[in-house]
């Protein structure tokens, strides 16, 4: 509830900074409720990474852009007619799920267990989820670090071309 | 199906992410400012993170880090620790793809001196007649 809230304000709020401040926020309780559907592994990077580095990013762009958004005078019915699509046709596709937190949903029965019950013997820790991350998907992890590697490249790349145009007029 | 209050109980924690979700896909659509898009865009990716924990979650569960190292795991329930891995990657693949979103809309405030999407869209239009006129008077001469 608080989340939907937050969203909402988010989406009428002017001032740039108090919609970032809330994003930052949103991220915090979200990490909250990871906490409470045991993700404490998700939770704990949801609140470092989008609490904290992404509102700094959003701030500091910010601070280089403008501060007040600009009333848009497009119609609202299109994008209204959208969402309300898109969410009729996501409820329907949820009709056909198991109930919230069952044992035997198809998500719990296969590999799960298998990953709880192999992960202390093959490596000797007890957090499952850094045991999966870092050797059973080693390969989706180095992976990722490349993503983070090509996203700093750009951002650095993008950036240092302003100077030299500024240099340059 | 029979719809009773059990089947609504249960599937009302998915209908809420979904309501956030639209949230931030109306942000997205509807908003002219990028600064706001991008806002929307992680109000969106985190809500879809929610969704996949939520699958995970076992009813009575706990964290998966195993409490005894002697005991035998069928004791304790423990969630499902796959959707927690693969969030663990989005969540760090999100915060890239934010930065990388960041450092456009500063360049294109640079180029453009604004960040919003109609005035940019104006501008383009703009310069695109000018530049269909030009050429129409080079290939008259």
């Amino acid at each position: 509830m608080v989340l939907v809230t937050i969203a909402i304000m988010a989406l009428t709020l002017k001032h740039l900074f108090a919609v970032i401040m809330l994003s930052g926020a949103f991220s915090l309780v979200s990490a909250m409720l990871f906490v409470v559907m045991d993700a404490v592994d998700v939770a704990f990077t949801e609140a470092a990474v989008g609490a904290g580095v992404s509102t700094v990013l959003m701030l500091a762009t910010m601070a280089l852009t403008v501060r007040v958004q600009k009333e848009t005078k497009r119609p609202i019915i299109f994008p209204l007619a959208v969402v309300c699509l898109v969410g009729v046709l996501l409820i329907y596709g949820t009709l056909d799920m198991p109930n919230f937190g069952t044992f035997d949903s198809p998500a719990q029965l296969h590999l799960g267990s298998t990953y709880l019950s192999i992960t202390y013997k093959d490596m000797g820790i007890p957090n499952v989820v850094t045991g999966i991350l870092a050797s059973y998907r080693g390969y989706d992890t180095l992976g990722e670090t490349v993503v983070v590697l090509t996203a700093g490249l750009g951002v650095i790349l993008l950036l240092s071309g302003l100077k030299g145009r500024k240099d340059k007029e | 199906m029979d719809i009773n209050l059990n089947f609504i109980y249960g599937h009302l924690p998915y209908w809420l992410f979904i309501i956030l979700m639209l949230s931030g896909l109306f942000i997205v659509v509807s908003r002219g400012n990028l600064i706001k898009k991008i806002v929307g865009l992680n109000i969106f990716q985190t809500s879809v993170f929610m969704f996949y924990i939520s699958i995970g979650k076992m009813k009575g569960g706990t964290a998966p880090i195993l409490l005894e190292k002697s005991a035998n795991s069928s004791a304790v329930i423990y969630s499902n620790p796959l959707p927690h891995v693969l969030i663990l990657t989005a969540i760090v693949v999100g915060i890239a793809t934010t930065a990388l979103g960041l450092a456009l809309i500063i360049k294109i405030r640079e180029e453009y001196d604004t960040v919003e999407e109609d005035d940019i869209q104006k501008m383009d239009q703009k310069d695109l007649k000018k530049y269909n006129k030009k050429n129409v008077l080079e290939t008259n001469s």
